[in-house]
């Protein structure tokens, strides 16, 4: 019986590392990459703490070697970087060796160029090259440019969750055997457009955010990108691959409560961890380390905590959110996740919920605070998004 | 081997007046730059207490999804799978304004809240209460064809019925970005609308449509949805052959093709491919268009797809959308020709059922 659809390939770039290796380093010395915001002049700059990445824009062109004329967004440069690194380490020498797509995720978009240059891009000519990267689209195109992906091809937009819903066509396009091989993840940066959206509706800390803890203070905004590759058992085997892991379970529910709030009982996140325990076709018990959404928001974490009861009942395995190292990084969150899953499985390793001091006392979940190392066959990830939007994965040991 | 997919409900909300019982030969040329959607009578859907809360795009989301679910006489569907290329411009467009003009200061959450890309999708799920699959694509004029494979896909697992559409508004500053690079017309058409104006840039509008894709077919089936087939990217010399393979999968030959429907939208920059087509493959085929009623946005393709689903069940073509003089017997398969700015090309087969 197939374990799932095979993990050949990850990259990734988030405020703890702009490589999978950095990031590991990161998880496993418990260094966080929360910091004030440098490169977006905001009037809360002082008011929140975000998971910045401290590369510069200019930085990053020269890094992938873009043209003075380029018209990236942050975004789209995020993107590039970590789905480069994605396809190096899935060894792929010929893209068009067989049959190829590329699934990204984004929010945020070019938001933030068009923020940038809200009024002056009508005056300044040279800054009107930024309007065609404003599209959710715009981003995968180009990654699909600079990989020579051609065919299927396409752009997930589903508020927090949108990356998860991402590895989840392509773990489904591989099964039907529409698609041999498939990039999948997502992609967003910071934006004033984000972080005063979230401010408004505020949840945004102005400190450290803590998970889980009865005491946390609402979100840190984090920026990140990171992709897989996932290829069928017959490419796999075609080409000798090495396999990272293996997407094993997948679903994706609607809370149908609110537009922005989850339900008191955490009904989608319920059915979504449900469904994708059923379709790996395995019992809750055999959850080994719980990837949580914990945003560290009120809602969030408490509603989470409900749905986590509701399926794990008493036995609640391994459980951290990682988004005190990293901060929320909206799109690409779930497929940050996925990456840290994965390096879960491959050492052995629950990454710590930072920040944590006092339990919630009407769920009582204890997250696991220190670097634990131990047998982890499946982890269970989490991503919840505005919308109601509710979708887990199920990572399973090579 | 796909499984029958049909085709069991439709709902349109245009530039024309489409949520009524209304004959697309009654549909006018477009001749405006920029056309608003035709404001249906939204109380007979939606609460008037949340009226006053959705913009429009929200609004004709929820209208053409009823009119689909209707059709289908459907109360939950399996899943909601959405297209938008732009999302929900308008509450975004406020959103940034604020932002901007007031430098972020005395900001509401309103228009933040709403101006998520999965609003429709999320809005149409929360009026029906359904808890199920709910995803929303957003990759330009893919977006609506990235719904339906994924819909297809999901009725190949084992769903029965899925609501799915394309929804795209007009943001007023989105749309005048469009604006200044030339995406957009600079006067208006007439006589014999987009066919003639040999001018760059299309006629922009908004719009709404939404379908109800069945494994079972019913009284209300309209077509088949054969097969979809997308291309990021497509060399001019390289269409045909693609075509060709993508009929050759379907065990079909051009000849085999009743009517073709082409996304032809009167920009003399982008629709030589469609010429050229017209005049080599598609000669002596029944040629179509829909862009000069439903005007252009990135999930006009649904326009399209509805005039063809409309054409399949009715077995005959509105005068007002034949690009030459060719007909058809009876009319068994459609084939959708659909690319913008050379970008994001799609082939949808359709056949009757």
């Amino acid at each position: 019986m197939s374990k799932g659809v095979a993990i050949t390939g990850m990259g990734i770039i988030s405020s703890i590392g702009n490589t999978v290796e950095e990031n590991f380093q990161s998880l496993i010395n418990k260094t966080p990459g929360i910091s004030r915001i440098e490169s977006i002049d905001t009037i809360h700059r002082d008011d929140i703490k975000v998971g910045e990445i401290k590369t510069s824009n200019q930085e990053f062109i020269q890094q992938l070697g873009l043209p003075d004329s380029n018209n990236y967004s942050r975004t789209a440069l995020l993107a590039e970087v970590a789905v480069l690194e994605a396809v190096e380490s899935a060894g792929i020498v010929d893209m068009n060796s067989c049959k190829t797509g590329l699934i990204s995720a984004t929010s945020v978009a070019g938001m933030d160029m068009t923020e940038k240059y809200y009024y002056s891009l009508f005056d300044e000519t040279h800054n009107r090259k930024y309007i065609t990267a404003h599209p959710a689209g715009d981003a995968t195109t180009k990654i699909a440019n600079r990989l020579g992906i051609t065919d299927f091809v396409t752009t997930i937009s589903t508020a927090c969750s949108s990356s998860a819903n991402a590895i989840m066509l392509g773990a489904r396009m591989i099964k039907a055997g529409k698609l041999d091989r498939v990039i999948v993840g997502g992609a967003d940066c910071l934006s004033k457009f984000t972080i005063n959206g979230f401010k408004t509706l505020m949840i945004l800390s102005d400190d450290n955010c803590k998970p889980f803890d009865a005491d946390r203070t609402g979100l840190n905004l984090g920026e990140a990108a990171a992709f897989l590759v996932l290829e069928s058992d017959e490419q796999v085997k075609k080409d000798n691959k090495k396999v990272l892991g293996y997407v094993s379970g997948y679903a994706n529910a609607n809370d149908a409560f609110h537009q922005t709030a989850s339900s008191e009982n955490g009904e989608g996140a319920t059915l979504a961890m449900k469904k994708a325990l059923k379709g790996a076709n395995i019992s809750a018990d055999k959850i080994d380390y719980i990837n949580a959404h914990g945003t560290a928001t009120n809602n969030n974490d408490a509603s989470e905590s409900k749905a986590i009861l509701r399926v794990f009942n008493d036995a609640i395995p391994s459980l951290s959110s990682t988004k005190a190292y990293t901060g929320h990084t909206l799109a690409a969150a779930a497929a940050i996740e996925a990456v840290y899953s994965i390096l879960a499985l491959q050492h052995a390793t629950v990454f710590p919920n930072l920040n944590f001091k006092t339990t919630i006392p009407e769920t009582n979940i204890v997250p696991v605070t220190e670097v634990l190392e131990k047998e982890i066959k499946h982890v269970l990830s989490n991503s919840f998004g505005f919308g109601g939007n509710c979708s887990t994965l199920i990572f399973s040991k090579a | 081997m796909m499984k029958d997919c049909y085709i069991n409900g439709i709902g349109c909300v245009s530039a024309q007046e489409t949520t009524v019982d209304n004959d697309i030969e009654n549909y006018q040329f477009l001749t405006e730059r920029i056309t608003h959607a035709h404001r249906p009578n939204y109380r007979e859907f939606i609460k008037p207490t949340m009226i006053r809360r959705m913009s429009t795009g929200v609004k004709m989301g929820v209208v053409a999804a009823s009119l689909a679910l209707k059709e289908a006489n459907l109360e939950t569907p399996d899943a909601i799978i959405s297209g938008t290329g732009l999302g929900c411009s308008i509450d975004s467009d406020k959103f940034l304004k604020k932002i901007v003009d007031n430098n972020e200061e005395f900001l509401t959450p309103t228009a933040f809240i709403q101006s998520t890309h999965n609003t429709v999708g999320a809005q149409v799920a929360l009026g029906l209460g359904c808890n199920a699959y709910n995803v929303t694509y957003v990759h330009n004029a893919l977006s609506f064809e990235s719904a339906m494979i994924d819909a297809q896909l999901l009725l190949n697992e084992g769903e029965s019925n899925v609501l799915f559409g394309g929804v795209d508004e007009l943001g007023a500053y989105t749309t005048s970005l469009f604006d200044l690079i030339g995406h957009i017309k600079k006067e208006e058409v007439i006589e014999n609308g987009i066919l003639d104006s040999k001018t760059k840039g299309a006629i922009f509008s908004e719009g709404s449509q939404f379908f109800v894709l069945g494994d079972e077919r019913s009284d209300s089936s309209y077509a088949k949805l054969v097969d979809v087939a997308v291309h990021n990217v497509l060399p001019k010399n390289e269409i045909e052959e693609k075509l060709v393979q993508f009929l050759s999968t379907n065990n079909l030959t051009i000849g085999d093709i009743d009517a073709v429907v082409l996304g032809t939208n009167g920009d003399v920059e982008f629709d030589g491919v469609y010429a050229d087509l017209q005049e080599s493959v598609f000669e002596n085929t029944q040629q179509i268009y829909y862009k000069h009623l439903s005007g252009e946005y990135n999930t006009a393709s649904a326009f399209g797809f509805w005039t063809a689903c409309k054409i399949l069940k009715t077995q005959s073509v509105p005068t007002n959308l034949k690009l030459n003089t060719v007909k058809s017997s009876s009319i068994r398969n459609v084939l959708l020709y659909n690319q913008y700015r050379s970008e994001n090309h799609s082939f949808t087969l359709l056949s009757s059922c």
